[in-house]
């Protein structure tokens, strides 16, 4: 396994990076045919990929579970929208201050949490998290505007701004070019790109590997006489990053900042997208991400007369029935399917999709190709410490 | 001083309702080492158990009186529950009484869906790390929360106490303090006293009879307890479902305090992992007395005179109390020492 330098790996790395890097920028495209390639929702695909992969640092490589990591995500969109507010609409400073703003945070967060380990660690990130939703609702109302959402209103100062945009509309402006629509995609691929490249090299590097070996056996790690503690902390603190650039990349179309994006249903979306996906595989949350952001805007998007042509061909009386049942999952009922849908992964699929792949080609293509698979892909370590 | 023994009683019935769902938890932790996150929407059902006997005992004849007319000249329809117009008086005490009957319904409906779910789903993940029970009974929760919305909606359903209890007690009258300082809705009185009973009962059971007793060595050291040839996965089974009856009738009775919707549950539950945690993981008595402990707190955290000291400070009292009971004292306040420690 000390192979991280290895000329091979590393050639299959840049590979990796260069089909990843066509996959996304040529995502317009090829998502055409699922019925998927607008900006909006291409744009969530990022957002929730860097977000996913942000966690995936942590849980994936440690095994420590957070279930707070939505306030990363919620301290992201506020300084995002501070910064909107007070040094003008230009996107840079606000992801730069959005991800410090998310690193210190989570340095505190994760320098008290890590003390304890499994259920108390996850129980300690929850109560966190839940401090800050509720503060943000209560007593830091002049700093999160509470219930209403923090925005950028025209009388902010704005110092960098000029008076270009006195009348234009109030959105993110990246050296002229306005985010919205593809550019605004486009804007946040590339952080996606340059962010998932960046998770590469942790998988790959000595780091990554002492991560790794935090989650198979830590007390042998201490036995070594080597303090966990510092690697640990760090992979939360850049987990934390990720997800306060998720956070303030969120703003960048719509700079709106609300509490409900810290609340740990949040945190528990994000839990769902890694493990659906696959834990500590490097495409696996974002495959996860993307795949519940997408069922989410078709499935919730269904209705009554979309069902009607879908099961069209069905005769009149099964047709009633097929309705009412399919009308259970769809449109509001979308959350049913998606519980429903993590329960069978975590069920019969605790390696996610990612694992159901490989299983897939372990049967199609035989022994050989399966065996070095999981050493090219990297990283199927049993879950659980 | 008046305002000290209102806060400690308001602090009471949430304080109950904590104590029973977190007593549930740690039963079920202690017997099975399952954590469960789906508890809070057993709560939940429990509550919406009640919701299901007072909507259908409240199913209406329609009657039209030809005699009155509305304003549209057509005659006034008159609505009389069907239980009301066959029984009569009788009918309507019932009625009345929806939520206590309820008890009668929601105890064996509880203990199947306990039963259920643990036969179904749980008893293949007490090998699997505790994240994922964690994550599979989250995904639960998610689902009965989703299948309670579709079938009652998504707005609070407002249940009303028996009119015998509706009213408020004039508590500090009889401590001593001047009349109507202290007023205490009964029903939150008579929740209290039906959280004590319950928690009584489930002691009792477990320290007096010759199931419990078995169920606590089991506890203590579930592989002996095998060996003498005693089935104690049947009985840890029986207990799960046992521990799903208390926190269901934790919910019927919590309906005329807060009116359910369908996600009461992940409210709660959130919560009572706190106040085991603080307890102490597998620890019955811990979780009763952290229960109350923190519904107390909770109370004295709202009150102004505290808040205009610590602003929000009643938003976070319970999470801060967590925070610093993990980090200090991991095992809680009454936890045995090396259990889940870490």
């Amino acid at each position: 396994m000390m192979n991280f330098l290895d000329k091979d790996n590393l050639q299959s790395d840049i590979v990796l990076i260069v089909i990843f890097t066509i996959a996304i920028l040529t995502m317009p495209i090829w998502l055409q045919p699922f019925g998927a390639a607008y900006p909006d929702l291409m744009q969530k695909f990022a957002i929730f990929g860097i977000f996913a992969t942000g966690f995936n640092i942590l849980f994936g490589l440690t095994g420590y579970l957070s279930f707070g990591h939505a306030a990363f995500l919620g301290v992201g969109s506020y300084t995002a929208v501070w910064s909107f507010k007070l040094l003008g609409m230009n996107p840079l400073p606000a992801l730069v201050l959005a991800v410090i703003a998310a690193g210190i945070f989570a340095l505190a967060i994760g320098y008290l949490s890590l003390r304890r380990t499994g259920i108390y660690f996850s129980i300690l990130t929850l109560a966190f998290a839940q401090m800050s939703y509720n503060l943000a609702y209560s007593v830091l109302t002049p700093i999160t505007n509470g219930e209403t959402g923090l925005r950028v209103l025209r009388s902010d100062p704005r110092i960098f701004d000029g008076n270009g945009s006195e009348t234009g509309p109030l959105v993110a402006n990246l050296f002229g070019i306005e985010m919205t629509g593809l550019s605004g995609f486009y804007f946040c691929a590339v952080v996606l790109i340059l962010v998932s490249w960046f998770a590469i090299m942790i998988f790959r590097s000595p780091f990554g590997l002492m991560l790794k070996a935090v989650k198979t056996n830590q007390n042998r790690m201490g036995y070594t006489g080597l303090n966990t503690r510092p690697y640990a902390l760090a992979a939360f603190i850049i987990s934390g990053m990720y997800a306060g650039l998720a956070g303030a990349l969120m703003c960048i179309t719509d700079p709106l900042a609300g509490a409900e994006r810290m609340q740990w249903t949040a945190s528990g979306e994000v839990v769902l997208m890694t493990i659906l996906g696959g834990a500590g595989t490097l495409m696996g949350p974002m495959l996860g991400a993307g795949l519940i952001k997408y069922f989410e805007n078709i499935f919730s998007s269904f209705n009554e007369s979309t069902l009607e042509s879908v099961f069209h061909f069905l005769p009149e009386g099964m047709r009633e029935a097929a309705i009412s049942v399919a009308g259970l999952f769809v449109g509001e009922g979308w959350h049913l399917t998606l519980g429903l849908m993590f329960m069978i992964v975590v069920i019969f699929l605790p390696g996610g999709i990612i694992e159901g792949l490989r299983r897939l080609a372990k049967a199609v293509f035989g022994r050989k190709r399966a065996d070095d698979t999981p050493q090219r892909g990297g990283d199927t370590a049993p879950t659980g410490h | 001083m008046d305002q000290i023994l209102l806060q400690i009683l308001n602090g009471l019935d949430k304080g109950g309702a904590y104590a029973l769902i977190a007593l549930g938890l740690t039963l079920i932790f202690g017997t099975l080492g399952v954590v469960n996150f789906a508890h809070g929407a057993l709560f939940m059902l429990g509550a919406f158990c009640a919701v299901a006997v007072y909507q259908f005992l409240n199913l209406e004849q329609v009657t039209l009186d030809p005699d009155n007319l509305t304003p549209w000249g057509t005659p006034m329809e008159i609505r009389v529950p069907y239980i009301e117009s066959w029984f009569g008086e009788t009918g309507a005490a019932i009625l009345n009484f929806a939520v206590p009957l309820s008890i009668l319904v929601a105890i064996p409906v509880m203990l199947v869906i306990g039963i259920t779910m643990e036969r179904g789903l749980i008893k293949h993940f007490y090998r699997r790390p505790h994240a994922e029970q964690i994550l599979v009974t989250f995904g639960l929760a998610i689902v009965i929360q989703e299948i309670i919305k579709v079938w009652f909606g998504a707005n609070p359903i407002p249940i009303p106490a028996p009119a015998l209890f509706s009213g408020s007690a004039d508590i500090g009258a009889a401590f001593g303090f001047a009349e109507n300082a202290i007023s205490y809705p009964w029903w939150r009185l008579v929740y209290l006293a039906f959280s004590l009973a319950v928690i009584g009962a489930v002691f009792a059971f477990l320290q007096f009879t010759t199931f419990g007793m078995v169920v606590r060595a089991g506890m203590a050291d579930r592989e002996t307890v095998g060996l003498l040839g005693i089935n104690i996965g049947k009985r840890f089974t029986i207990m799960f479902g046992i521990a799903a009856v208390v926190a269901g009738l934790a919910g019927v009775m919590y309906t005329p305090i807060l009116p359910p919707d369908y996600h009461m549950g992940m409210d709660f539950l959130v919560l009572s992992f706190v106040v085991v945690v603080v307890g102490g993981m597998g620890s019955l008595g811990g979780a009763v007395a952290a229960g109350f402990l923190l519904g107390i707190l909770q109370s004295f955290a709202s009150m102004t005179e505290v808040k205009s000291i610590f602003p929000g400070i009643d938003q976070i009292i319970i999470y801060l109390v967590a925070v610093v009971i993990l980090l200090v004292r991991p095992r809680g306040l009454m936890g045995r020492k090396g259990v889940m420690e870490g």
